[in-house]
């Protein structure tokens, strides 16, 4: 399951959907909206997604994952809109039977995400807003 | 031929849409496009050595060739997660 939604996120709820008799271990992710970066105060962040895209993208991570680990389990939910400080903004959750396999492929799964899947965060402070750019490099993925 | 371009984040705001179609002669490249948009609108001219090319979804080289009823997009740096 690869989604951007407008709804708040629940790790805990995901992680329930990849239980299962044969894997002893559930790696989970979540990312959280900082108060501060930079050392400056954040009011709230607006995610924009190109949502096709965005889904095709996660379900390549997804194809990924299969290939290196042998796991069909990794789920991936990022939420756009406007949102807070303290709420999560994306989770993700993988299973495998031993735990160095789902720890490595959720860690695996969240610095692609930042590479190759489109979506963007834009910082509101009480004097400004700026939009947050990765970094610049040409994304070849075939 | 016509073809879709849909724009985001910091692009999406500048051009004050999200997306536009575009008229365009046979065998234009991403590339060739993206030039034919900077000089309509030169506050698009930071993003040149910044953007990636994408074609109906998938990340492309800027020599792609559009064919009719292509979507391509500009995509600024991302930074989800």
């Amino acid at each position: 399951m690869f989604e951007i939604v407008q709804d708040i996120l629940d790790v805990r709820t995901l992680a329930q959907t990849v239980a299962s008799e044969s894997d002893g271990a559930i790696a989970t992710f979540s990312g959280i909206v900082r108060g501060t970066n930079k050392g400056k105060k954040v009011l709230f962040l607006e995610y924009e997604a190109y949502p096709e895209m965005a889904v095709k993208m996660m379900q390549r991570i997804g194809d990924e994952v299969r290939a290196t680990w042998g796991l069909e389990s990794l789920r991936i939910q990022h939420r756009v809109g406007r949102l807070n400080v303290g709420e999560t903004s994306v989770v993700i959750v993988v299973s495998s039977p031993h735990r160095d396999d789902s720890f490595a492929a959720c860690q695996y799964a969240i610095n692609r995400l930042k590479r190759i899947v489109p979506i963007w965060k834009k910082e509101v402070f009480e004097d400004g807003e700026v939009w947050v750019e990765g970094p610049v490099e040409t994304v070849e993925v075939s | 031929m016509k073809v879709r371009v849909r724009v985001f984040a910091a692009l999406r705001e500048i051009l004050g849409k999200e997306e536009v179609e575009v008229e365009l002669p046979e065998g234009t490249t991403v590339d060739g496009l993206w030039t034919q948009l900077v000089a309509d609108d030169e506050r698009l001219a930071p993003f040149t050595k910044s953007i990636n090319f994408a074609l109906n979804h998938d990340f492309v080289g800027k020599e792609a060739e559009l064919s009719p009823n292509d979507e391509v997009a500009f995509l600024p740096p991302v930074s989800g997660g």
